[in-house]
């Protein structure tokens, strides 16, 4: 079994342990371990924008170090924040040499960084290494009859220097459900953020920009909606539903992480899966497409 | 003018103290003499000048619905000093999705112009959130990442 270093970040411990345990079974299943870094800190979440602030380049700065302590050149992550944060600092300091000197001299209880890390989002793993010709080999039960509607948000698509598709026209998400089996539903919001943060302080102008991107999916005739950021995840899910109580006759549909929709089309059980923490409860759909007894 | 009176803003210091004006953060942020163009610039070395106010920015906007200052204006009132740009709410609004910096036909990254103009209010220790108004339902479902993101942004 190959091996695969793993930044998990703090949400994959808590509010997203269903994205990380059907990654797992997921690269288990197509020969992978996903082996977590042994030690690893928050990313920062968001780069930081001054040119002025390298302060906040420390925490992503640390865990890219820790990769090369543990001898690695590589580090696979699940989440779109920390993948976007983490490639941002390695390139921030590789573009000044000045600013990377800086860095190293203040954490001078760690090795100097060397620069010599690639960050790699999963979807990325499974685009490149794995690639989507092997997954529709290895689906077992492709996800005949679901329509999806991808869900990109900004994280994973821009910056450009940073992005892992097109920022405009991504298809990458697109590309593994149809090598899945499922039927694409294309949606123009499938890029814009959908709420982000102010989920915490503007709770009600967030379930409105997810009605806006689910309730498109909803009119071109999707069953549900596949997306790969956890905070994108719990904004369609959780504020979506919370929808319901602003828009009249509105139901949400439900919300997958692209990990969980591999994971049933490889034919592994839905204790993969972790459904019990949705909001809006994906079962029923996937019982009447046939997709899970 | 009066004695204590901050040139230029038509304001006493006296009347602030004692709570009678809330000062806004336009006055409490920026110098009087210093001119917004300048500290942008020692935050992010974008030429604000190259705006050509094509509009771009404010319509792929996704927050534009609820905004009272469209992403142009913000530029616009930053070239002509108009320090009450702070005190809008567009500023808060923009999350750094991006997609202006990724569309402007100038080269603008006006992500980083909003960060910047963020920073100029917070690094007065002035916040846009109150941490301590979050309730135990909040704290105990929104994902974590969430709440690492909001303090980066609205608390100095």
């Amino acid at each position: 079994m190959n091996e695969l270093l793993y930044f998990p970040g703090c949400t994959m411990k808590t509010a997203a342990k269903n994205l990380e345990v059907s990654a797992f079974a997921v690269a288990e299943a197509l020969g992978y371990r996903m082996i977590e870094m042994e030690e690893w800190n928050c990313c920062g979440v968001v780069a930081s924008l001054t040119d002025d602030d390298l302060m906040h380049h420390i925490a992503p700065l640390r865990n890219l170090i820790n990769v090369e302590n543990a001898g690695q050149q590589n580090v696979t992550t699940l989440c779109d924040m920390c993948a976007n944060t983490l490639k941002q600092t390695n390139l921030r300091v590789k573009d000044n040499p000045a600013n990377l000197k800086t860095l190293n001299d203040f954490l001078d209880t760690e090795n100097d960084y060397r620069n010599t890390v690639k960050v790699t989002h999963f979807l990325e793993f499974l685009r490149d290494t794995v690639g989507f010709s092997t997954l529709k080999k290895k689906a077992k039960r492709p996800l005949k009859g679901l329509k999806v509607m991808p869900y990109y948000g900004c994280t994973m698509l821009r910056p450009r220097e940073v992005a892992i598709d097109d920022a405009e026209e991504p298809t990458i998400l697109a590309n593994l459900m149809k090598a899945l089996g499922a039927h694409v539903v294309d949606n123009p919001y499938k890029i814009e953020c959908c709420g982000s943060y102010h989920t915490i302080d503007q709770r009600e102008m967030t379930s409105k920009r997810a009605h806006r991107i689910s309730n498109l999916a909803r009119e071109r005739a999707a069953d549900a909606i596949v997306l790969s950021c956890p905070l994108c995840k719990f904004n369609l899910d959780v504020r979506g539903k919370g929808a319901e109580g602003l828009f009249k006759g509105y139901r949400q549909m439900p919300v997958f992480y692209y990990t969980q929709l591999t994971a049933i089309a490889l034919g592994l059980g839905t204790e993969h899966c972790g459904f019990d923490s949705h909001s809006v409860d994906p079962m029923p759909l996937l019982k009447e497409r046939g997709l899970v007894k | 003018m009066d004695a204590g009176q901050e040139p230029g803003l038509g304001v006493t210091m006296e009347a602030v103290s004692k709570g009678k004006h809330r000062a806004t953060r336009a006055e409490v942020a920026v110098a009087s003499d210093s001119k917004l163009t300048d500290e942008i610039a020692d935050l992010c070395d974008e030429n604000i000048f190259g705006c050509y106010q094509c509009g771009t920015c404010a319509a792929g906007c996704p927050f534009i619905e609820d905004m009272d200052v469209t992403p142009d204006e913000v530029i616009r009132f930053v070239v002509l000093n108009k320090k009450e740009v702070l005190d809008s709410k567009t500023i808060w609004l923009c999350a750094s999705c991006y997609i202006c910096a990724e569309r402007c036909p100038r080269n603008l990254n006006i992500t980083k112009i909003m960060e910047a103009l963020r920073q100029i209010v917070l690094r007065k220790n002035i916040d846009e959130t109150d941490i301590y108004g979050l309730t135990e339902e909040e704290k105990g479902t929104i994902p974590q990442l969430a709440f690492v993101c909001l303090f980066r942004k609205n608390i100095g």
